[in-house]
């Protein structure tokens, strides 16, 4: 230590503990052997040690054979950034920090070592550790074959994929790779033949690997598909892959292929194997956010608000006391509740002295904050199907100060008979649940094609019953806010667009400003073009929970006859267009060519309201 | 859903008149409207005459709670309060107006005199044992309102607290902004019955019960399935 041959010359020590270390021989010697080299400095130094361990793929991963599973926890670098979702001035979510984390995500194993803190960008290879460099290339390259038994031929593509993929991402990583490896798609072959000797579990780094390369191919396919293999193939080849890493059934897998662009499916998917953060909700009737954040940062708890479009939510980052359990919570002071539950009673915009109707209120989040938006004036009915459920919300009701509403058990679809007039009705259906995915893992495997159109069935059913319980003439209200925890289309749009056909009301703004708009058209359906207004949110987009939002308003109370008889066509449109005020006709115009498409509906029940709608349409436009 | 009967009214009021003295007229004749006791499956539930309106058309079978729920008989017929009573009765002083902040909208000051309170507040390590259910011991005895009489009812507070937003208002009165806040420092904590008087607990040794558990609201968490 110290043993400095220059005094006049003192170099630079980087800090740590390894900086303190006596230098190796080349750096002695080097100040007096002639500048062949590069000038040596303490911090290429500390990255010596780091570069003779690299492997031919450039400066990421270990230089023994343990590269494929030995990953740096990357995981952890993206949950705190993502708790940040801070809205820019335009009311857009900020996405940057957090699709920024998941572009390198994607993009590959960017190995973040601490061990050399600053980047590897001006870092310059001595001549020895150049060699060393190669032998360890052509080590590495023997003994990925050598390790994978069932996947001989893919062992050489993968690395030569890895090595093609890898100059397309990040502009951080320096490469010093053949730029003409490409991935090469096994032939089917091969896959039946992973599949059968499965020797050995699968590889989820080959199969993470061979994602991204199958993504960055179909990106660009024109470019750089390969020679007489189809798309199709790629993509039976990439599904596979993604259900296998991810967990998924096929069967959503397609489904969600079919809505998210390929990079942005991938997000999705990774964000939904990590959790949101904890959010809570003011309850401003019995407190303030701004003490309650005090009151709670006194505990130990480490908060910031929620966004500027929420003047109650507020995050929680982490906290040495269960959230669940404070005094503060005990007393009714807040309530846990997740993001993405705040924006239908924001859409919904209850005033005083209204009735509303919740149709299904369990656990009572969102019951509890229309009580509080409207100041425990008017009243609510909170409603559920489940008896069990309702136990929470009563118990939360009772412990928020909620006292306007009543609670009560009734099926939704019950309702106008029981009681009906409302000026606003909230309806968070039960559905899916493939926006919560990642509450939840078990949807993953779990819904298929019949849970899908049975949630679907009940939708509709419980809209047109939402839908009649609104008085059209009341004074302040007429709205309908319908939103699901789920992404899926057949659940969201459809279902919003059977409502625009079936009875008099019409979308409007929500009052949200951020959010994906809804889809107006998919695949082979075309909806109403006022399903702009709807709003989509997302995980990987927001850092909330997946979600969709319609609101109605209602226009007119009468309900639109659908025709039985194809016979009385002609005549029959007399007596309809009485009841019925000027909108619907245009729209129905416009739905007269989405009928036709919409009887391909598998389901046997509505099929048949279909086929009638289908054979009134064209007749009638 | 039924009104009470005449011994149940008395046994109702007979209960809260421990808690809140004789100003059991505050809570029925509100500024904001009448509020009434209802009965349903045992329980008696406190709401206002609008909410009633919209309750009575509920089926029975699927009425779960209207209103906000005081308490329930037991199978003899004894009334016992629950903790969801809490927000009502405790904070029954002379109401002022709350600060701007919570939107639970203004306050109306009561024009009664103000209420003749018991209380009793619970050192800072005693609290949890109390939250979880156990009775109050001396040793965890902070203060207590002077001429308590044994058996009177109390109104459990915690010496621990912070000053949370002061005031909170009795939930959807409406009334007036001036600001003199009346000094409601601490959050209740639950119900309790003085096993002995204020006399007695100066002399009592530290392992004596002072204060029997009614409710507190840790049955939040504890008992959420039987709140209903």
């Amino acid at each position: 230590m110290g043993r400095k041959l220059d005094p006049t010359r003192k170099e630079k020590r980087g800090p740590g503990r390894k900086a303190r270390k006596q230098r190796g021989a080349e750096v002695e010697l080097a100040r007096f052997l002639p500048p062949v080299e590069e000038q040596v400095s303490p911090q290429k130094e500390k990255h010596a040690v780091k570069a003779a361990g690299q492997t031919a793929r450039g400066r990421s991963g270990f230089s023994d054979g343990n590269s494929k599973w030995l990953a740096p926890a990357k995981a952890k670098k993206i949950q705190p950034k993502g708790n940040h979702v801070e809205l820019s001035s335009d009311g857009e979510v900020e996405e940057s920090s957090w699709e920024m984390e998941e572009e390198e995500d994607g993009s590959s194993e960017e190995m973040v070592d601490d061990y050399g803190a600053s980047s590897s960008e001006e870092e310059e290879l001595l001549p020895i550790e150049k060699a060393a460099l190669k032998q360890k290339s052509d080590r590495e390259g023997l003994s990925e074959d050598d390790s994978e038994e069932e996947e001989e031929e893919e062992a050489e593509e993968t690395n030569k994929q890895k090595m093609g993929q890898k100059e397309e991402e990040g502009p951080d990583l320096q490469l010093n790779l053949d730029i003409d490896e490409q991935f090469k798609l096994p032939t089917s072959e091969e896959i039946e033949k992973e599949d059968i000797l499965f020797i050995s579990p699968p590889d989820l780094h080959v199969i993470h690997q061979r994602i991204q390369g199958n993504v960055e191919v179909l990106q660009d396919f024109g470019v750089k598909r390969e020679e007489g293999r189809s798309r199709q193939e790629y993509l039976t080849l990439l599904r596979r892959d993604m259900a296998a890493y991810y967990s998924y059934s096929d069967f959503l897998l397609t489904k969600l292929m079919d809505i998210f662009p390929l990079p942005e499916l991938i997000n999705f998917l990774e964000a939904n194997e990590v959790p949101r953060p904890v959010t809570i909700r003011t309850n401003t009737l019995k407190t303030r956010r701004r003490d309650l954040a005090q009151a709670l940062i006194n505990r130990g708890v480490n908060l910031d608000p929620l966004g500027k479009w929420s003047k109650t939510g507020l995050v929680i980052y982490d906290s040495t006391v269960p959230i669940g359990a404070t005094p503060e919570y005990l007393a009714g002071h807040y309530m846990l509740q997740g993001a993405s539950s705040l924006l239908p009673v924001m859409a919904l915009a209850p005033q005083e002295n209204e009735r509303i109707l919740d149709m299904c209120c369990a656990p009572g989040g969102k019951t509890s904050y229309i009580a509080q938006l409207m100041k425990n004036t008017g009243m609510i009915l909170a409603n559920d199907s489940s008896a069990e459920r309702l136990r929470s919300v009563v118990g939360n009701l009772h412990r928020l100060g909620v006292t306007n509403a009543v609670v009560s058990n009734c099926d939704g679809r019950q309702f106008p008979k029981v009681l009906g007039g409302f000026d606003r009705v909230l309806l968070d259906a039960p559905c899916s649940g493939t926006g919560v995915i990642s509450k939840d893992p078990a949807v993953k495997t779990n819904k298929d094609e019949k849970d899908i159109l049975r949630c679907a069935h009940l939708q509709k059913e419980l809209i047109l019953s939402a839908i009649d319980s609104v008085n059209a003439a009341s004074e302040t209200g007429g709205y309908i806010v319908y939103c699901t925890c789920s992404i899926m289309v057949e659940e969201n749009e459809c279902v919003v667009d059977y409502a625009l056909k079936k009875r008099n009301v019409r979308l409007v703004a929500t009052g949200l400003d951020f959010g994906k708009e809804g889809f107006t058209r998919f695949k082979d359906r075309r909806f109403h073009p006022s399903l702009k207004s709807t709003r989509r949110f997302y995980p990987h987009t927001h850092n909330m929970d997946g979600f969709f939002i319609a609101k109605f308003k209602k226009f007119s109370n009468a309900i639109p006859q659908a025709k039985k008889e194809p016979a009385v066509e002609a005549a029959a449109p007399s007596t309809v267009p009485d009841t019925i005020t000027e909108p619907p006709p245009k729209k129905k115009k416009l739905e007269g060519s989405k009928a036709d498409k919409e009887q391909k509906l598998p389901q046997p029940a509505l099929k048949k309201k279909r086929s009638f709608q289908a054979q009134r349409r064209p007749l009638k436009a | 859903m039924r009104p009470l009967t005449e011994a149940e009214t008395r046994a109702v009021f007979e209960k809260l008149g421990k808690y809140i003295g004789e100003n059991i007229q505050l809570l029925v004749d509100r500024p904001d409207g009448t509020y009434c006791f209802r009965l349903h499956r045992d329980r008696v539930y406190y709401l206002s005459e609008k909410l009633l309106k919209l309750a009575a058309s509920v089926p029975r079978e699927s009425l779960v709670a209207p209103g906000t729920c005081f308490g329930k008989f037991t199978k003899s017929q004894k009334f016992r309060l629950s903790v969801t009573a809490l927000d009502f009765l405790a904070p029954y002083a002379k109401v002022g107006p709350g600060p701007r902040g919570p939107r639970a909208g203004p306050t109306a000051p009561h024009s009664s005199a103000p209420l003749l309170q018991y209380k009793v507040w619970v050192k800072p390590g005693s609290e949890q044992s109390f939250l979880y259910g156990n009775h109050v011991l001396k040793s965890g005895l902070g203060r207590i309102t002077e001429n308590t009489a044994q058996y009177q009812g109390v109104v459990v507070y915690s010496m621990a607290d912070v000053p949370l937003v002061s005031a909170r208002p009795l939930p959807g009165l409406r009334g007036c902004g001036v600001g003199d806040l009346p000094h409601l420092p601490f959050t209740p904590q639950g119900f309790g019955v003085a096993a002995k008087s204020t006399q007695e607990c100066r002399k009592v040794d530290p392992l004596a019960i002072v204060v029997f558990h009614q409710a507190d609201v840790g049955e939040y968490v504890r008992n959420e399935d039987t709140l209903t």
